[in-house]
């Protein structure tokens, strides 16, 4: 069997989607938001939910994704959804989920299927949050957590979190003659610390809204249908904070992954399968994502080195590549 | 016989417990759907007792250990918005982790039902009770209510969850009782029967606001200057509307339990001739009425209020209560730095109801039994004689302070014992 076909079978009441033509057209987050144009943060909104049907329960933390999308009296949800506290992501969903199955249980409302959905930014749900999402990995409640990372504070002017990458330029890190390089951090490695820290959560992924097609929906069918808590960590391209024309999101998102810089994949029940395998294909140079931003043009010929070795490393010399940065200690040993 | 019959219909037990044992009997009571926990001294023993009951298969609910206060009371407050009855608790310090959750979930009108066993906010490390620690609410749109005896915490908890879930108000509500003096001290208290619970409590439902497929509604969606007005607006006039609520329910809680709560803002002892009143809030009662007994045996007009519901703050009722003292001591078992006259919380809150008062008592301040230091007979009988014969200008008096060799200034004057 193909590991497509092994998906299809391990993921069989997921209904995946083996072409864009079978697509569901009805809308669940549909217009009222005020994101900008080419916000990529609205696409893993919109496809969430249409992935996840009517039968779901939204909560959103502060963020981005709340301020401009949810305002008063023009909400896109159609599905209900409730605003969280910035850290408060992982404890919402327990506690929609808790409450939902105590009711249930009791007979207080009907027993059925309802999806319970968090999602946070990346400073509310990979910093702030971190502690409250794994709370929710550590639970055996059916919930997701998606933490949607366009790599800034988007909502409050572009700040940096533990999850921009290194040298990017923010209103917390701008670049000047003294300092070149104020953000001097390398990215958060968020989805495997967290696949790896919490014994019950059974679907880890990552994902990219746009590309490749289907992967990032299919993904939430199977996390909606793992059993237990699961999360999936995007990347999404921001004209406004990465500071690049609006037309380029999609393709920043693929350079993102085939230079092997946001390695992609899903990690089902401690297995690691790439959805990209960036050691199998020719990686494009890191180079070539970074010069498309404004963020990045400070960088000299010594900053795009430096990015570049750390992306070879991770695929080259980690023990799982792209994934864990543990380099075969145990092997050693004799 | 008849009496007799409805008594056993009405009680299952009858035991020895603490302050948080007839809060977790409550809880128990009202078939709590959620509850989470997280330790923190001395409010734990709740989530102790509901976790063995849980164990023991005498309670069903979601029970969820979090990952911090924060956590602990979003995960209520979440709950509590897919229509789930929820508890939650924390003390001192954990409380204030909460504080964002706590706000939110007032903002957003869940009536989420905690206990804070009242403790000393760090720093520097105090386990003993200051009611600092639930005052902190008192702005946001929690009601708060002081209990002293184990009974009263069952009793209240009952009726917290059945004001703060009636259409009229839909607000949170913080159980406060004493750390230490209440959590840790054991009482005889009468636990009733699940159904004449039932009688009293009807299901939790938030109607139009649950979130559930549905009923697909957007919650607390951003607002911005559009309509935050109207919005905070709507709270105050919930707030409002509470205290006809309680006073309802209190009403209904006698009719069902034959209790006899006449007042449910304030329990008012030997106050009717009294001219000098002293007005405390939990365990401090158990000193203050003794002291008042024993200076009445002596032909002293002195009286006891102690106030239970801090929010809604029961000013009309405590005006008639005062119209005809002379004098009132206010004990504060918390501290306000920098504060009008320099007062503690609850001596502020009294002076300001009495300003519209026809009589207008002398209002003296004692901060007093901070950081659990015990308030003693002796220590409330001299602060009724310091009442009564300090000038009008020495208003706020420090109880039972150790000697220093610097003077106090001003109008800060240090009971010595």
């Amino acid at each position: 069997m193909t590991s497509s076909q092994e998906s299809k079978k391990e993921f069989a009441n997921a209904k995946l989607y083996t072409s864009v033509h079978n697509i569901d057209l009805e809308e669940f987050y549909s217009s009222g938001h005020r994101t900008c144009q080419g916000c990529e943060s609205a696409l893993v909104m919109r496809d969430f939910v249409k992935a996840a049907g009517p039968r779901t329960v939204v909560t959103g933390a502060t963020g981005c994704m709340y301020v401009a999308n949810t305002s008063y009296m023009t909400t896109p949800w159609v599905v209900p959804w409730m605003h969280t506290q910035l850290g408060g992501g992982g404890p919402s969903a327990i506690g929609m989920a808790a409450g939902l199955r105590a009711l249930m249980r009791k007979g207080k409302i009907k027993d059925e299927k309802i999806n319970v959905i968090n999602f946070s930014g990346d400073l509310g749900g990979g910093d702030m949050g971190l502690g409250g999402v794994s709370e929710a990995l550590m639970t055996d409640y059916d919930l997701l957590v998606i933490i949607y990372d366009n790599e800034s504070a988007a909502n409050t002017d572009i700040q940096a979190t533990n999850l921009t990458p290194y040298g990017a330029q923010t209103t917390f890190s701008p670049t000047g003659p003294a300092r070149r390089i104020m953000h001097s951090k390398w990215k958060k490695n968020l989805a495997a610390m967290m696949a790896v820290g919490h014994p019950n959560c059974k679907y880890v992924a990552t994902a990219c809204a746009t590309w490749p097609p289907m992967d990032y929906m299919n993904k939430v069918k199977k996390a909606l249908t793992a059993g237990g808590p699961t999360l999936i960590h995007t990347l999404d391209p921001c004209p406004k904070g990465w500071d690049y024309h609006p037309r380029y999101s999609g393709e920043l998102g693929q350079l993102a992954i085939k230079s092997g810089l946001f390695p992609l994949y899903e990690i089902v029940n401690g297995e690691v399968r790439y959805t990209y395998d960036a050691r199998k294909q020719k990686r494009v140079p890191v180079r070539e994502y970074l010069e498309k931003q404004g963020r990045f043009t400070h960088f000299i010929n010594e900053d795009y080195e430096l990015f570049q070795s750390k992306v070879d490393e991770m695929w080259n010399n980690w023990e799982v590549p792209g994934v864990a940065p543990l380099k075969g200690i145990l092997k050693v040993a004799d | 016989m008849v009496a007799q019959m409805k008594q056993d219909k009405i009680y299952e037990s009858e035991e020895l417990g603490s302050g948080t044992d007839g809060v977790a009997q409550a809880v128990r009571l009202a078939d709590v759907d959620v509850f989470a926990a997280y330790p923190i001294r001395p409010y734990t023993g709740v989530m102790d007792r509901l976790a063995k009951f849980i164990a023991d298969g005498k309670f069903d609910a979601e029970y969820i250990v979090a990952d911090g206060e924060h956590g602990q009371f979003e995960i209520g407050k979440h709950a509590s918005s897919v229509g789930a009855r929820a508890f939650v608790g924390s003390s001192g310090t954990g409380w204030l982790y909460a504080m964002e959750a706590l706000a939110a979930t007032a903002t957003d009108r869940l009536p989420v039902v905690a206990l804070v066993g009242n403790r000393a906010l760090d720093d520097p490390g105090a386990f003993g009770v200051e009611h600092n620690d639930a005052l902190l609410v008192r702005d946001l749109g929690w009601m708060v209510v002081w209990v002293s005896t184990a009974q009263e915490a069952l009793d209240t908890t009952l009726i917290a969850y059945r004001v703060a879930e009636d259409p009229a108000v839909q607000m949170p509500c913080a159980v406060a009782m004493d750390g230490g003096y209440l959590t840790h001290s054991e009482h005889m208290m009468k636990v009733p029967t699940k159904e004449a619970v039932s009688r009293f409590l009807p299901r939790y439902d938030l109607g139009k606001r649950v979130m559930h497929p549905d009923n697909p509604v957007s919650i607390a969606p951003q607002i911005n200057e559009d309509w935050c007005m109207e919005i905070r607006r709507q709270n105050w006039e919930a707030a409002k509307r509470a205290k006809g609520v309680i006073l309802k329910a209190y009403k209904e809680f006698n009719s069902v339990f034959g209790s006899n709560y006449t007042n449910p803002f304030f329990d008012e002892h030997l106050t009717e001739d009294a001219e000098t009143v002293v007005i405390g809030m939990g365990t401090v009662a158990a000193a203050a009425k003794v002291a008042v007994n024993r200076l009445r045996e002596k032909g002293e007009k002195v009286g006891f209020i102690k106030l239970r519901w801090f929010r809604p703050f029961a000013t009309e009722e405590l005006r008639k209560a005062l119209s005809k003292a002379k004098r009132v001591a206010v004990i504060d078992r918390d501290f306000a730095h920098g504060g009008p006259d320099d007062g503690g919380v609850l001596y502020n809150e009294v002076r300001s109801a009495l300003y519209e008062s026809a009589n207008r008592p002398k209002v003296v301040d004692f901060i007093a039994g901070l950081g659990g230091r015990e308030v003693s007979i002796d220590d409330v009988i001299q602060m009724i004689k310091t009442t009564e014969t300090s000038p009008p200008s020495e208003r706020i008096h420090w109880v039972g302070l150790r000697e220093r060799k610097t003077e106090g200034t001003g109008t800060h004057v240090t009971m010595r014992r």
